[in-house]
């Protein structure tokens, strides 16, 4: 199995200064796999990332990406992926086409090969139209699926994506999940980090859960809900405030009971007997909801903090 | 299979293609309307008591002038392209991520300014040429000397804007460095003329060295040291230029 890992990680650490941004990781990512980071800002998903990408060089551990090792042959294994950045980094004075065609020449590829690649990965990201325009112009949507293409030019086995859709509007993001759902029923190897619960839960199979630079959980987003939280959820808004009052009223109702600071969250399997039971207790809840567990609520239940703040 | 090298000279040449009008009027009209309004111009007085060393003025100053265009360029064109393609552009991040190492970066930098330098030389040697300034069947050796001094003074150039994250340097390296070298380094009248205290000054600028191997191709004149000392000097600092820019693009991509 592990001479199948595309990404093996073992203790892997990264430190700025005096300052741990990853701190002791391990990772297997298969062939074939969409794998996620799901955490908060800071979390250092972008540091594991970049050290994946071969652009920066681990502090300790070990790390071995496609069977090879980063800091021997960084240059080997950086000609086999695909780099999405966080950042835009295309050349806002090339066109379109030609920040493919350039990119493609990086990789030693033909100037018909690349040209050729260019056309089809323009029709494939929807941007065909806008091959002659220049990149300034684009939309933030059009601007990421153009970097996703650039990250397709050399045929990747593995494509790194560092938070692919933030920033991007409802219909921008669906959009390009459908796009990146494409590449992994092709077979590529996609890993993303995000600190979006419905990005992870739309496209990985496998997701770790990281926090100030470590790995908290593991597992499939279905998985993960059923072991760090219960099947439904209700969301209490309450007229009044404080909220920390509640905690003792609510006791015995569900398994669990998060108190945030404009709502009180019920852990429970079944949502509706809870909310019964709330009314039983004459709470006069100000709003009531009641819905599936998500992963941004394993994600507080294991580190106390929401995703998105 | 392309050189990766060679892949990032072509990314610039793209870029130029695209943006060369803009180029058009620093690199060759104005040092052109310069040589000919000063050459013309103040040369009618200098030529009326009895030219530069022997030869009319127009004639003296084409060859500073087509290499301190090469030298601007070099400059110029090390500068903010640099900087930006760390700090706003992020195209060396970019081309970090695919299989290029940063001296492939340097390289196709370097060989881009060397095309700028040699095609700014080759209009500027033709025009000026029409106007009777080329008085040696060596005029075309001011070519690989502009090539020469382009890439020696873009070297360490390019190694300051790879270090620096703030572009207020820019104009200290104009005040301080480019402009004192062009008005000083014998473009315009003999390094001999000036106080002996600040003559080293003039023998360490490129420029200088540059100056008189042009003036050696297009007029004649013998060079004040031996033509492979002036040459090997624009080679140490290409050299060192080189390797320094090398180690910058490294530790600035290295994290
Ligand atoms: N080059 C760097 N130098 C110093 N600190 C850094 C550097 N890169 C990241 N960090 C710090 O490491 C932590 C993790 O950052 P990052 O990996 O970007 O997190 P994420 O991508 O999860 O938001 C942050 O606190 C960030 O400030
Ligand atoms: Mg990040």
């Amino acid at each position: 199995m592990t001479d199948q890992s595309l990404i093996r990680a073992r203790g892997l650490v990264k430190r700025f200064g005096d300052f741990t941004a990853v701190d002791g990781i391990d990772l297997d990512v298969a062939r074939g796999e969409a794998f996620g980071f799901l955490g908060p800002n800071g979390a250092g998903k972008s540091s594991t990332m970049r050290m994946i990408g071969c652009v920066s060089t681990p502090t300790a551990g070990e790390l071995s990406i496609l069977g090879l090792d980063p800091v021997k042959d960084g240059t080997r294994i950086r000609s086999r992926l695909g780099v999405c950045p966080q950042l835009d980094n295309l050349d806002p004075d090339l066109t379109v086409r030609e920040n493919l065609t350039t990119y493609a020449r990086y990789f030693g590829i033909s100037r018909a090969a690349a040209k050729q690649r260019a056309l089809e990965l323009l029709e494939f990201v929807q941007l065909a139209d806008r091959a002659e325009s220049k990149v300034e112009p684009l939309s933030g949507g059009m601007k990421r699926r153009l970097t996703i293409a650039r990250a397709m030019v050399n045929e990747p086995e593995l494509v790194l994506l560092d938070e692919p859709t933030t920033g991007l509007d409802p219909q921008a993001r669906h959009l390009l999940w459908e796009r990146l759902f494409r590449l992994k029923q092709q077979g590529v190897t996609l890993v993303l980090t995000t600190h979006y619960m419905d990005e992870a839960e739309q496209l990985c199979d496998r997701l770790v859960v990281m926090d100030a630079g470590k790995i908290v959980a593991e597992g499939s987003p279905r998985a993960l809900i059923e072991t760090y939280s219960t099947r439904e959820v209700v969301e209490l808004r309450f007229g009044e405030s404080p909220l920390e009052g509640f905690r003792d009223k609510l006791v015995g109702i569900g398994e669990r009971t998060d108190v945030l600071p404009d709502r009180v969250l019920l852990y429970a399997d079944d949502g509706d007997a809870a909310v019964n039971e709330v009314h039983r207790r004459e709470l006069a809840p100000s709003g009531v909801l009641v819905r599936r567990s998500t992963l941004e609520d394993v994600f507080l239940h294991l580190t106390g903090r929401t995703l998105v703040d | 299979m392309a050189h990766p090298m060679m892949a990032t000279l072509e990314r610039e040449l793209t870029l130029y293609r695209r943006l060369w009008q803009a180029s058009v009027f620093s690199s060759f009209l104005l040092p052109l309307l310069f040589v000919l309004s000063i050459g013309v111009g103040v040369g009618s007085y200098v030529d009326a008591n009895g030219g530069l060393g022997g030869v009319d003025y127009l004639s003296y100053i084409a060859p500073g002038v087509v290499i301190t265009t090469a030298f601007q360029i070099g400059i110029g064109e090390s500068t903010f392209p640099v900087l930006g393609g760390f700090k706003w552009t992020r195209s060396y991040q970019a081309m970090r991520s695919a299989p290029v190492e940063p001296w492939h970066m340097v390289g196709g930098h370097l060989l881009y300014l060397m095309f700028r330098g040699v095609i700014a030389t080759i209009a500027f040697l033709i025009i000026v040429g029409s106007f009777g300034a080329m008085h040696s069947w060596w005029a075309p050796a001011t070519i690989p000397v502009a090539a020469l001094v382009t890439v020696s003074v873009a070297g360490p150039v390019t190694a300051l804007a790879a270090s620096i994250v703030d572009d207020s340097y820019f104009s200290l390296l104009f005040r301080f460095g480019v402009i004192p070298a062009t008005l000083f380094s014998g473009v315009f009248f003999p390094v001999d003329q000036l106080p002996e205290v600040v003559r080293p000054l003039a023998y360490a600028s490129p420029l200088w060295h540059g100056v008189v191997l042009s003036r050696e191709a297009t007029l004649g004149w013998p060079t004040p040291w031996p033509t492979w000392v002036h040459v090997a000097y624009l080679i140490v600092w290409t050299a060192i230029g080189v390797a320094l820019a090398n180690w910058r693009f490294r530790k600035r991509l290295e994290d």
